[in-house]
């Protein structure tokens, strides 16, 4: 235990700063998840993987000397056809049995993914340099490297536009309209096979987002997805299916959450305390279902 | 009937068992000493794995082109047996059971990293196998008691004790402040040791103990510490992903700290994936290229960095020539023993004490090599961003002088 992010009072604003920030990338993975959880209750279990591979695209692009912000809008590109690729190969087969049978199929995926990025880049920890300096804050006393900030940034843009056309276009109409009722949308003439592949597709596109983004600000390596597939799942949970305030609140708590017990807990315990919190929510989750139910009584 | 059926499948089952063991090939075949080495070719070692089997291949076609193996008046020629572990424990003890078991290997070649020699050891040691291993350094291969395990690098606890013990030096004598970052996995562990032992012995102080998970992608937390208490040196180790981290997260947090000493930079490729961020960055390694030891086969470390390079068309990293340092020792030790007695060879090992290009080679009780120093180089790069090691400790070996205390970031 240490408790020196209280002693130095700016430590602690460092640490809200960078879990906010760091927050909002997780809400940008989570929000696809939530997406692909509430139109075809699968939980993708590959979800990191796709990021990790969305970060290669931009570390390839950074490689033959593009800068890799362009990843930012190339990535999610390459990304949505791999999902609708992902979709059309697997997910369709498993779309509509349990949820055991989609973890297990997902679950397939993800170590395929692993060990087919591991073929093909090698095993070697990589990072794509974007040489966008640091800024400083109290009297140099915060430093926020421009990286995170710039990943803030575009995680927000990208989940705001992606509201919008959930609102306004046909397809994102179609999405909500499957979300709600599969059976009653494909009644009202809802090509529900074209929403979930499209589905697939937007969610793997904001995993390219956000790997793109997670080469820029910390390094990617074939088997670092995991700890992205466990964060979204556990916002997800805390939020609630479409519920994108909740998953950008939850986001963010998550992310200052994890600062904080890195500094008082020590780094050893960043990625464990995650998972005990995760077993507190769902704990206390049931708790509340079963006072519920007395009450029904 | 059925007393029968349970006769034969008895019978069946001891004629395959016998079979097994009696199928198995001799380790000397013809004119050819075969060696059996579980290297990861696959899985999250794979790039140091191919670096060592790079090592081994280069080095068995050098002793097999020069002359090979003279043993009883005969020549004889080395060949590998090769499996792939996957980078997992698991799959690499049960694959050097099958090379000894089923193949009939009886010398083995070590794999890549602490882990998976840790895994294979107690299985060698069964059959005792003698095993000359290059990639694993943790502390505790050596402290088991194991007769048939051969290092020919220098333990983990060595690795940045020598910092620690530089430091002290530019302070005049007097004790450091030291922080800390170390991963949670054997190798960084041991590591770590070494460089507590060497704050006891100095006199210094430790301000910061982290250790970094994992899954380490993030050690802003540690660095925000850092900043605030101002230590003269801050050591990380955490393989290859510590090592980017670190770099990256310095650069762009503007941390000033008078001496920052790391492992696996140059596995790293730290000045090519950082390039001036990276300057001054201290590395401990097990070998550098202009280290001036001699052989026969390769010359010398310049030699063994030209001709590496031209036949895999990349410059060695430490893990390649320390590899290739494995095989000189097992031909020095047939040599010596006259014999493929596995026995014999054992004690030839044990009694080894060369110089190869690599570095002197002697090993201790335990197995571990005493004879070779680890070196410290410090990553100096040119004004056209231009980035090179270079050796800056001990003295003995040194091509550069130490740049100390590292410059602050307001003032590159």
């Amino acid at each position: 235990m240490d408790f020196m992010v209280f002693q130095y009072p700016m430590i602690s604003v460092q640490a809200c700063l960078d879990g906010i920030l760091l927050g909002i990338l997780f809400a940008l993975i989570a929000y696809g998840m939530a997406l692909q959880w509430g139109v075809m209750n699968i939980i993708n279990i590959a979800q990191g993987d796709l990021v990790i591979l969305g970060g290669y695209i931009a570390y390839f692009m950074y490689l033959y000397g593009i800068h890799p912000a362009w990843g930012v809008i190339v990535s999610p590109i390459i990304m949505f056809f791999v999902g609708i690729a992902i979709y059309k190969l697997v997910i369709n087969k498993v779309v509509d049995r349990d949820l055991f049978i989609s973890i297990l199929a997902t679950f397939g995926i993800s170590i395929l993914f692993m060990q087919l990025m591991n073929f093909a880049f090698g095993a070697d920890v990589v990072l794509a340099n974007s040489d966008y300096g640091t800024t400083m804050l109290f009297n140099n006393n915060v430093v926020l490297p421009n990286s995170k900030i710039f990943s803030a940034f575009i995680s927000i843009l990208f989940a705001i536009c992606l509201v919008i056309y959930m609102k306004k276009s046909k397809l994102g109409r179609a999405i909500r309209a499957t979300a709600q009722n599969a059976r009653a949308a494909k009644i009202l003439g809802v090509d529900t096979e074209k929403v979930y592949a499209a589905t697939f597709g937007i969610n793997a596109a904001l995993c390219g987002v956000a790997g793109a983004l997670i080469s820029i600000t910390f390094t990617i390596h074939p088997y670092m997805g995991l700890p992205y597939t466990i964060r979204s799942f556990m916002i997800v949970i805390v939020a609630g299916l479409g519920n994108l305030p909740g998953v950008a609140m939850s986001g963010m708590g998550l992310g200052v959450f994890e600062e904080f017990a890195d500094y008082i807990l020590g780094t050893e315990f960043r990625i464990g305390s995650v998972f005990l919190l995760l077993v507190l929510i769902l704990v206390y989750r049931r708790f509340k279902l079963s006072r519920k139910r007395e009450y029904l009584k | 009937m059925k007393i029968n059926k349970i006769i034969i499948s008895f019978i069946s089952a001891a004629v395959i068992l016998l079979s097994t063991s009696v199928v198995s090939f001799a380790k000397v075949v013809g004119d050819k000493i075969v060696l059996g080495a579980a290297i990861s070719l696959t899985g999250k070692y794979s790039s140091n794995g191919v670096h060592t089997q790079n090592g081994y291949n280069m080095a068995v076609d050098r002793i097999n082109s020069m002359g090979g193996v003279k043993v009883g008046g005969k020549t004889y020629k080395f060949d590998i047996i090769y499996y792939d572990d996957e980078s997992n424990p698991k799959r690499a003890a049960q694959l050097a059971e099958r090379l000894i078991s089923q193949d009939g290997v009886e010398f083995m070649l070590g794999p890549y990293s602490s882990g998976l020699t840790k895994a294979i050891a107690p299985v060698t040691e069964k059959y005792g196998v003698p095993m000359v291993e290059a990639n694993g350094a943790s502390r505790s291969l050596f402290t088991k008691g194991y007769k048939y395990l051969f290092a020919v690098l220098a333990p983990a606890n060595l690795y940045l004790d020598v910092a620690i013990d530089l430091a002290v030096e530019k302070n005049n004598g007097k004790g450091v402040t030291v922080a800390m970052a170390f991963e949670q996995d054997a190798f960084s562990q041991d590591v770590r040791l070494g460089v507590l032992d060497a704050i006891k012995r100095t006199g210094s102080k430790k301000v910061i103990d982290d250790k970094l998970p994992k899954e380490l992608n993030d050690m802003a937390a540690t660095l925000v510490k850092v900043k605030q208490m101002k230590p003269d040196v801050l050591v990380v180790s955490g393989h290859t992903k510590g090592a980017l981290t670190a770099i990256r997260q310095i650069s762009e947090m503007k941390v000033d700290v008078p001496m920052l000493a790391m492992t696996h930079c140059d596995a790293a490729k730290l000045s090519k994936q950082h390039g001036k961020n990276s300057q001054y960055a201290l590395c401990a390694s097990q070998w550098h290229k202009t280290l001036t030891y001699k052989d026969d086969f390769f010359k010398d470390g310049m030699t063994y960095d030209a001709d590496f390079t031209k036949e895999f068309g990349y410059a060695p990293p430490y893990q390649a020539a320390e590899s290739s340092a494995a095989l000189l020792v097992f031909k020095d030790a047939f040599e010596r023993a006259n014999s493929f007695d596995q026995k014999k060879v054992r004690d030839a090992l044990a009694a080894t004490n060369m110089q190869t290009f690599y570095g002197n080679i002697k090993f201790a009780e335990g197995g571990q090599n005493v004879d070779k120093p680890m070196v410290l180089f410090q990553v100096m790069c040119d004004d056209g961003g231009k980035c090179e090691n270079k050796v800056v400790a001990p003295t003995k070996w040194a091509s550069a002088k130490l740049i100390h205390p590292i410059p602050s970031w307001s003032e590159r």
